[in-house]
């Protein structure tokens, strides 16, 4: 390892912008002629548009135009879908409702866009929305996804009959009901997921341009992944063919899913930009996030896990209900089925396992992936039961779960997944140590005397990153490959260019990925570039999302370093006139191994370019391209465990230990990592403890809008976390790395749940765990 | 309309603006200064936090026409002759931001932050300060040790400096 290499902890190269007020998000930029749009929303949840009057709203000061659905669906701009094709276990493919970008007859949820007004200011546009006079008819509203599935519920599409998009299973129902009827003993648990609003704290925004010159579109968009973004807004939404549309998502203030899809306020502005004749920019307010952001999780599921008189687990079943709101949003389908169910044999040995799932359509802003997307849902699935099965047969959590852990790999779950490496006793021994999880009988005994309620909780997860290979995804419905490419481009004078397909909007990947060229080249990581967020830049990528970056985008960038450092060897055994096989290249010199026989690295790119002393046959130039499409998932794990305090009078809840020790294989840099687990943590903490997203059951107005009324975690609500790492190399990979953007938030939820029950003696509690949530559950225990 | 006249990051500027522009979007809209954020419309977040006469102040709270005759610092004046505020060298060094969305206005919280507690923070204090600061990467572990850890450089300096 170099100062620079795999393995140090370098300062990010992408923070002296970020420091300095530098940093260049949608919002900032700025097109010659650019003018400010706001969009013209539903206020109800459920309504027939009767009538739009644009009249007086285009007569108000500034207005460039005022656009509706009706004229975009004339100018055959496609509806929104989903990407991903689920069957049901019938057969029958999932039902897609119609979305059209601004609603056309009929508006589902509140916050659904209607119109669209463009004006020389943005006050003036909001002052023109606010004068557009759209006539509903109300209609009944459901907000809640088992209400929706009940006869007599309002609905919301007729391709849905019932509500139902689809309902799918997975495992051996059959066999999971023989296990548990013989059972020695089950644990059944009711639980409910809640529903999270994402918040990245750079709101959504659009720039769209249209060019009339060269009849091309270009559109900024805080977007995780610019060329799917393209690609979908020309195969499916008609904006522009490919050729003729450009997509850049520049400096992106964080995503954690949120920003993946594709939502109709790009599409509209890109539309809208053509239509009126100028850029047409548009910048979410905060409510306007709370309201039509994707919103994630919202869960209930029924779960029953058998044991055998040898307490071994030998059946999981759960039933579960997804709420996915008022339409598809792009990848919804996969979330509660192959980025959940699969999941569901966590880090144990079950034979048999069965997860039967409803997907519901309701009355709130569409559901899709965050952070984590349906392994958190599935973790706090298996690490309530199974520390509920602990207490249940009076056995230490760590005992039971040490019992069922799998321990030879690879291991085929019932469920699709074929776990390739894993160590979990080592991760459950570092977390408890870091604990001091013994002396936690101690620790209770002196917090009684202060009148507080001790509690100790664990969770053990398991989740898949880099999703993959893409044959295996396209025959399980994905409408993409999930594989990544990359581009070296050594320069005449040596300083080199790193194009990517993913996406950086917090990662660091200006650092990290330019770590890896200085680890094979021993050149500084201040003379590589990493390029990536530009259609017309980088060729083509998916992006990033599902923690992938490291195992997919990293490895294509790998692939393309071979090429490169082969070609190079090739020029500078020709140069040397030695065996290429003798050739190394190391600290920034390309030379022949044991001698001091050696050029300067630039030296070799110089000679690649000036093409005058090349090995017969040689193409000029030093650029090389690579296409990754991995073998398999990664398999990250760890153990996390939570320590608080319960406050019996205020039912308040105090985390007083973190501990998380994560098994990430190599790491290239580990202080990069460590901040991906502290953020990943202090959502799982928000989603436990305070945060809960909350329509209004009757009206179905979003209750939860803003941040005086939806709890955000502050630095207050949260301890300094103790984060460790262990190494089992995915074998899968060419760096032996798995992700670690989504561990935290995944591992870290039951792990406080199961402390805060451990505390108050009740194991009847849903999140979010607020003081009055514990509280009441305190007052039912005793 | 509002005539505005306000110093700058130093220099002297002035507009006429709608009487409902808020300092944040003079800041960013008329004079380019786009490191001040906009991440709440309910002074929640504290991605908007700027110095105006010397006190850390949320500028989408404040309208323009407020400012005038002030003296206002942003993000893009921290840095002296070139030299980074040891606020943003603790940043970069404790790796206290991600996407660097929050992270101006967590900065100029800091600095101000630091200011006000002459005599060193501690990490109870930290937290608590920060109540006006939403950041949904960090999970704050790192925010919170870089301006620990900047209080400590700063309160070095001017013990050798007194």
């Amino acid at each position: 390892m170099g100062v620079e290499g795999i393995g140090a902890r370098v300062a990010r190269k992408e923070d002296a912008r970020f420091i300095t007020g530098l940093g260049r998000y949608v919002d900032d930029m700025v097109v010659p002629g650019m003018k400010h749009a706001a969009f013209v929303r539903s206020p109800h949840a459920h309504a027939e548009i009767t009538g739009i009057d644009v009249a007086e709203a285009k007569k108000m000061p500034g207005v460039i135009g005022v656009l509706t659905g009706k004229e975009l669906k004339t100018d055959g701009i496609g509806n929104l879908i989903c990407g991903w094709m689920v069957h049901s276990k019938d057969g029958s493919p999932m039902k897609m409702g119609a979305w059209s970008p601004l609603a056309v007859d009929r508006v589902r949820y509140v916050g659904d866009a209607v119109a669209i007004v463009v004006a020389e200011t943005r006050g003036q546009a909001r002052d023109a929305a606010e004068a557009v006079q759209v006539s509903y008819e109300e209609k009944a509203a459901v907000t809640d996804a088992v209400e929706a599935l009940k006869d007599g519920a309002p609905q919301l599409h007729p391709e849905a009959e019932g509500n139902l998009i689809y309902d799918w299973e997975i495992g051996d129902a059959k066999a999971t009901d023989a296990a548990i009827a013989e059972a020695a003993h089950v644990t059944r648990l009711k639980l409910v997921n809640n529903r999270l609003v994402p918040n990245a704290m750079e709101p959504r925004a659009a720039l769209g341009h249209y060019d009339k010159a060269e009849d091309h579109y270009t559109c900024w968009t805080t977007s995780q992944n610019p060329h799917v973004a393209r690609l979908v807004m020309s195969a499916f939404y008609n904006v522009a063919p490919e050729n003729k549309l450009r997509v850049i998502a520049p400096d992106v203030g964080g995503g954690f899913g949120s920003k993946i899809f594709i939502y109709p306020e790009e599409i509209v502005c890109l539309w809208a930009s053509k239509k009126t004749g100028v850029p047409v920019k548009w910048v979410a307010d905060r409510t306007e996030s709370f309201m039509t952001d994707a919103h994630g999780r919202d869960h209930h599921s029924e779960v029953q896990l058998a044991f055998d008189a040898d307490n071994r687990m030998t059946a999981l079943k759960v039933d579960t209900i997804a709420n996915f709101g008022a339409y598809m949003s792009l990848f919804s389908s996969s979330v509660p089925t192959y980025l959940y169910a699969t999941l569901l044999s966590g880090q144990y040995d079950i034979p048999a396992i069965h997860c039967n799932v409803r997907a519901v359509y309701t009355n709130t802003a569409p559901v899709d992936a965050y952070r984590g997307a349906g392994r958190p849902e599935a973790t706090y699935v298996v690490e309530r039961t199974v520390e509920t099965a602990a207490r249940e047969l009076g056995l230490s959590p760590a005992e039971l779960r040490r019992k069922n852990f799998i321990r030879e790999f690879p291991h085929q779950t019932p469920v699709i997944m074929n776990y390739d490496a894993g160590d979990y006793e080592t991760s459950l021994k570092a977390a408890m140590e870091a604990a001091d999880y013994d002396g936690f009988a101690a620790r209770r005994a002196e917090a009684e005397k202060r009148g507080r309620l001790r509690g100790i909780g664990m969770s053990c997860y398991i989740e898949a990153c880099g999703i993959a290979p893409s044959a295996a995804v396209g025959s399980l419905g994905a409408g993409v490959g999930l594989w990544e490419s990359a581009e070296v481009r050594v320069n005449a004078a040596g300083t080199i260019e790193v194009l990517t397909g993913s996406h950086s909007h917090g990662q660091g990947h200006e650092t990290t990925f330019s770590q890896l060229v200085a680890e094979r080249f021993g050149v500084p990581i201040d003379s590589v570039s990493i390029v990536h967020g530009d259609t017309d830049k980088v060729q083509m990528g998916m992006g990033t999302y599902g923690s992938r970056s490291g195992a997919v985008g990293m490895s294509a960038i790998v692939k393309a370093l071979d090429k490169v450092e082969a070609k190079a060897k090739k020029v500078a055994a020709h140069l040397l006139e030695a065996d290429e096989g003798d050739i190394v290249i190391e600290n920034g010199e390309v030379k022949v191994a044991g001698t001091d026989n050696a050029l300067p690295w630039f030296q070799v790119a110089l000679a690649a370019y000036t093409a005058h002393n090349l090995p017969e046959g040689m193409e000029p130039g030093l650029k090389e391209g690579a296409f990754y499409d991995p073998t398999n998932f990664t398999f990250p794990a760890g153990c996390y465990v939570c320590e608080v305090e319960v406050d019996p009078e205020t039912g308040h809840t105090e985390i007083v230990q973190f501990v998380a020790a994560d098994d990430f294989g190599n790491i290239i840099n580990p202080m990069i990592v460590e901040g991906q687990v502290h953020g990943g943590i202090a959502q799982g903490v928000g989603q436990a403890l305070l945060e809960g997203c909350r329509y209004d059951a009757e009206s179905g107005q979003l209750i939860t809008a803003s941040y005086m009324d939806y709890t955000m975690p502050r630095a207050g609500d949260l301890p300094s976390f103790k984060v460790s790492t262990s190494n089992t190399p995915c074998p899968g990979n060419p760096l032996g790395i798995k992700g670690c953007g989504e561990a935290g938030a995944i591992g870290s939820p039951p792990a406080v749940i199961n402390a805060i029950t451990d505390a108050i003696g009740n194991n009847d509690l849903t999140m979010p765990a607020t003081p009055q949530t514990v509280w009441r559950a305190l007052k039912a225990a005793h | 309309m509002s005539d505005v006249s306000m110093v700058v990051n130093g220099r002297n500027v002035s507009g006429s603006l709608e009487d409902r522009t808020l300092l944040v979007h003079f800041l960013r809209d008329t004079l380019g200064l786009t490191g001040t954020h906009v991440g709440c419309d309910t002074s929640q977040c504290g991605a908007c936090v700027v110095h105006v006469d010397g006190k850390a102040v949320k500028s989408c709270t404040m309208l323009a026409a407020q400012a005038s005759g002030a003296e206002v610092v942003t993000i893009e004046g921290l840095a002296e002759g070139g030299e980074l505020h040891p606020v943003q060298a603790a940043f970069k060094e404790h790796h206290g931001l991600q996407c660097g969305f929050c992270t101006p206005g967590m900065i100029m919280a800091a600095v101000d932050m630091i200011a006000r507690h002459p005599d060193g923070l501690d990490e109870a204090t930290v937290r608590d300060e920060l109540e006006g600061n939403i950041c949904r990467c960090t999970g704050y572990h790192n925010i919170v040790k870089a301006i620990l850890a900047a209080s400590e450089a700063m309160a070095g300096k001017a013990r050798q400096a007194a």
